[in-house]
C-alpha cells in the first residue's frame, strides 16, 4: 500500500463478519488499515454500492477475534433507507469507505472521566474506552437504552475497560434492565446534589464525554455546566461530502465534518443551534 | 504534498490567518461591483449559511456566491453526491439542493456587511422575477449570478443554458426586475459557450462566470458500478482548469467581462485566469484540499506576483495574454 494514500478516495472493503447486537443493531467487521487506526470519535463515509453513502463512527473490533489485525467495525441501527441497506448486508459483501475524518476525543490530563452514550452514539465512546483503558484512566460509562432488548455494548464496555478502574451503568427507560430512567437521570445522580465538588482536586470527574441523540447531549451539557464539568460532545448532522465543502452539516459557522465532530463546552456554549435545531436535506433550519 | 497537508488539517479548526484582504493592489471592479479582492466563493460550495459566509469573509474572500437558489426548496439527490477523484478534482451530483428563495432570503437578511451574490436557478424565465423580488431589497445582496449550466439536473441549468432563446428571455426577465448586476454562469454544454455568453451579454447581462462543472462520470471498477447515485454529475477542480482558461480567454476576447471559475487551487492558477481575461476568480473545489485559508493564500500570492511584475493593481494584468 502506498504511504501517501489519499483518504478521500473510496477504498473497497469486504465484510468479514457480522455481529447481532440487538434485533435492530448489528456490528459489521472488515479489514482496512486506515479505518483500524481511526482515533476515538473519528468517522468514515461508508458507501453502500448503488444504495447510499453514510457518515459512521468507527467501532472497535472484538479483541478476542483471531486475525483482527487491521480490522475495523461499524455498528448500525436500522431505521431508514440507507441504514437498512447496510443492516441487511452479509459477510462477503462489498462496501466502500473513505476517511477517517474529523477530530478526536481528547484525554489530556484527565484522570477520572464519565462517558454518557445512547444508542449507536456509544460507538465512538467504545473506541475512547479502549484508549482510556490503555491510559489507565478511571472510567464510568452510562449506557442508555429504551428497553432491555435494546441494550448493547455492556459486555464490550466491561471488556474494553478491563485493565482500569471502571463502572458500567445501564439505564432503560422502562426499567426492564439496570437503572430505570434516562442515561441523563443516572448522570444527574452522579454529578448533582453538591456531590460534584467545585474544586477539581476533589471532583468526582474531570470530564464528561458524550455521544447520542442531540437532546440527550444537550441535557448532558446542561448537567455538566451546572456542576462546572468540562464536556466533549460528538455532534451529528446530515452530511454529503465529509470534507468541508458542501455545507450540509453546518451548525453556526462550524462544519461538523471538518471542524468537529467533537466540541467542548466552550464551543457548545456559543452554538445557538445545539440542542435546538438542525438543517434538513435542503438546508432549511428545523427545530428539534 | 498538498494532499497530505490537507489530510492532517482535516477535522481541526484551523488557525485561519489574519490577512489584509482589503489591500488596494487587490481591489477589482467587475460587472460594476467594487470588490476588495478578486477571490470569490464559487456557487455550490459552502453556500447556505450566513454564519459560514461570515467566516469565509473573515478568511479573506472578496465576495460570496450562494448555492443556486430555486423558487421552491430542493432536497437534492441521495448520497453519494460528491466523489473525490484525487489530484484536486471532484465529481458531484448534489442535485441543486437548496432551502428555496423564501428560507434563504431570511437566512441572509441579517446583513453583517458581507457582500453576497445570490445564485439563482430555474426552469423558465417565469421563475426568476419572483425570486429577485425576495432578495432585491436586501442591501447585502450586491448582485445575481444565474446558473444556466449545472450539468446534472433535468430541465434546469445546462438544459436551459443550451437554448439561446431561453437564455435571452431569462436575462431580460431578471434585468427587468432589478438594477443590480446580473452575471450569467455558463459551461461547456452542447451549445458553443462563447455564443451563449454573447447572447447573454446582448440581452443585458453585466458579466459572465465561466465555467460550471463539466458533465462527467466515474465507475468503481471493483463493483462495476457508477459511484454517484445520479450516475452522471459535474466534474470540478484541477481536471477542468485548462478548459476553463480557454473559455475565459475566448469570452473575454469577445469583449465580455468575465469571472473565471474552474479548478483554481493556487495563486498561480488565479493569475493564469486573470491573464486570460478574468476580472475576478471563483474558488470552490480547492477548499476541499486547501481549506478556508485558500482565499488568503491566493490573495497574498497575487499581491507578491504584482510586486514582482511592477504592477500597482491586479486589474492591470487582466487579459494581458490576449496580445500574444
Amino acid at each position: 500500500m502506498p504511504i501517501n494514500i489519499d483518504i478521500n478516495r473510496i477504498r473497497v472493503v469486504i465484510i468479514d463478519k457480522i455481529v447481532h447486537e440487538t434485533p435492530t443493531v448489528k456490528t459489521i467487521v472488515f479489514k482496512d488499515r486506515l479505518s483500524s487506526e481511526a482515533k476515538p470519535g473519528q468517522f468514515l463515509m461508508v458507501w453502500i454500492p448503488r444504495g447510499e453513502e453514510l457518515p459512521m463512527s468507527v467501532m472497535v473490533p472484538d479483541r478476542k477475534d483471531k486475525n483482527n489485525k487491521d480490522s475495523a467495525a461499524l455498528t448500525i441501527r436500522k431505521h431508514g433507507y440507507g441504514s437498512t441497506l447496510l443492516f441487511d448486508k452479509r459477510p462477503g459483501d462489498i462496501l466502500g469507505v473513505r476517511g477517517p475524518y474529523g477530530n478526536e476525543f481528547k484525554i489530556g490530563q484527565n484522570k477520572k472521566v464519565l462517558l454518557v452514550g445512547g444508542g449507536t452514539g456509544l460507538v465512538p465512546l467504545m473506541r475512547l474506552a479502549r484508549k482510556l483503558n490503555s491510559n489507565k484512566i478511571d472510567t464510568t460509562i452510562i449506557i442508555g437504552a429504551r428497553t432491555k432488548e435494546e441494550v448493547f455494548f455492556e459486555r464490550m464496555a466491561n471488556d474494553l475497560l478491563r485493565d482500569t478502574r471502571h463502572q458500567v451503568i445501564v439505564t432503560t427507560e422502562d426499567g426492564s434492565y439496570g437503572e430505570k430512567g434516562y442515561a441523563t437521570d443516572a448522570m444527574a445522580r452522579l454529578v448533582d446534589g453538591g456531590k460534584q465538588e467545585r474544586s477539581r482536586k476533589n471532583a468526582k470527574f474531570d470530564c464528561v464525554y458524550t455521544c447520542g441523540p442531540e437532546l440527550m447531549m444537550k441535557k448532558v451539557y446542561d448537567l455538566a455546566a451546572s456542576a462546572s464539568l468540562p464536556v466533549q460532545a460528538s455532534l451529528e448532522r446530515y452530511m454529503k461530502c465529509g470534507i468541508g465543502i458542501c455545507s450540509s452539516c453546518c451548525i453556526g459557522d462550524q462544519l461538523v465534518c471538518r471542524d468537529g465532530t467533537i466540541y467542548n463546552e466552550r464551543q457548545l456554549s456559543t452554538m445557538a443551534e445545539f440542542g435546538r435545531m438542525y438543517r434538513d436535506k435542503s438546508g432549511r433550519r428545523v427545530p428539534y | 504534498m498538498a494532499k497530505s497537508k490537507a489530510n492532517s488539517k482535516a477535522g481541526r479548526t484551523t488557525n485561519e490567518r489574519t490577512v489584509q484582504p482589503d489591500d488596494p493592489a487587490l481591489a477589482v471592479t467587475v460587472a460594476g461591483l467594487h470588490l476588495r479582492n478578486p477571490t470569490m466563493l464559487a456557487s455550490g460550495i459552502l453556500g447556505i449559511s450566513q454564519d459560514i459566509f461570515a467566516r469565509l469573509y473573515r478568511a479573506g474572500a472578496g465576495a460570496i456566491v450562494s448555492k443556486s437558489i430555486s423558487i421552491e426548496p430542493i432536497e437534492g439527490y441521495r448520497n453519494p453526491t460528491i466523489v473525490s477523484l484525487g489530484s484536486n478534482s471532484y465529481l458531484n451530483a448534489v442535485g441543486l439542493a437548496n432551502p428555496g428563495a423564501e428560507a434563504f432570503s431570511k437566512e441572509i437578511a441579517p446583513s453583517r456587511g458581507i457582500p453576497i451574490i445570490v445564485s439563482l436557478v430555474g426552469s423558465s424565465d417565469k421563475e426568476f422575477p419572483p425570486m429577485v423580488q425576495k432578495f432585491d431589497a436586501l442591501g447585502n445582496v450586491i448582485g445575481y449570478e444565474v446558473n444556466l449550466s449545472c450539468p446534472h439536473v433535468a430541465k434546469m441549468g445546462m438544459e436551459v443554458g443550451d437554448d439561446p432563446e431561453m437564455v435571452s428571455r431569462i436575462v431580460k426577465a431578471i434585468k427587468a426586475g432589478t438594477r443590480k448586476p446580473v452575471i450569467i454562469k455558463v459551461g461547456i454544454g452542447a451549445a458553443d459557450v462563447v455564443k451563449i455568453a454573447k447572447v447573454a451579454k446582448e440581452s443585458g447581462a453585466d458579466a459572465i462566470t465561466a465555467i460550471n462543472t463539466i458533465r462527467a462520470m466515474t465507475i468503481n471498477i471493483e463493483t462495476g458500478m457508477p459511484v454517484l447515485s445520479n450516475r452522471i454529475g459535474g466534474l470540478s477542480g484541477a481536471a477542468i482548469k485548462p478548459a476553463a482558461v480557454r473559455c475565459v480567454y475566448e469570452i473575454s476576447k469577445a469583449g465580455i467581462p468575465v469571472i473565471g471559475c474552474g479548478g483554481i487551487t493556487t495563486w498561480e492558477d488565479a493569475v493564469e485566469f486573470i491573464l486570460a481575461g478574468a476580472s475576478a476568480v471563483q474558488i470552490g473545489s480547492a477548499i476541499g484540499n486547501r481549506w478556508i485559508d485558500v482565499f488568503a493564500e491566493i490573495g497574498a500570492g497575487i499581491k507578491k506576483y504584482l510586486e514582482r511584475k511592477g504592477m500597482k493593481n491586479v486589474m492591470e494584468i487582466s487579459g494581458l495574454a490576449h496580445k500574444y
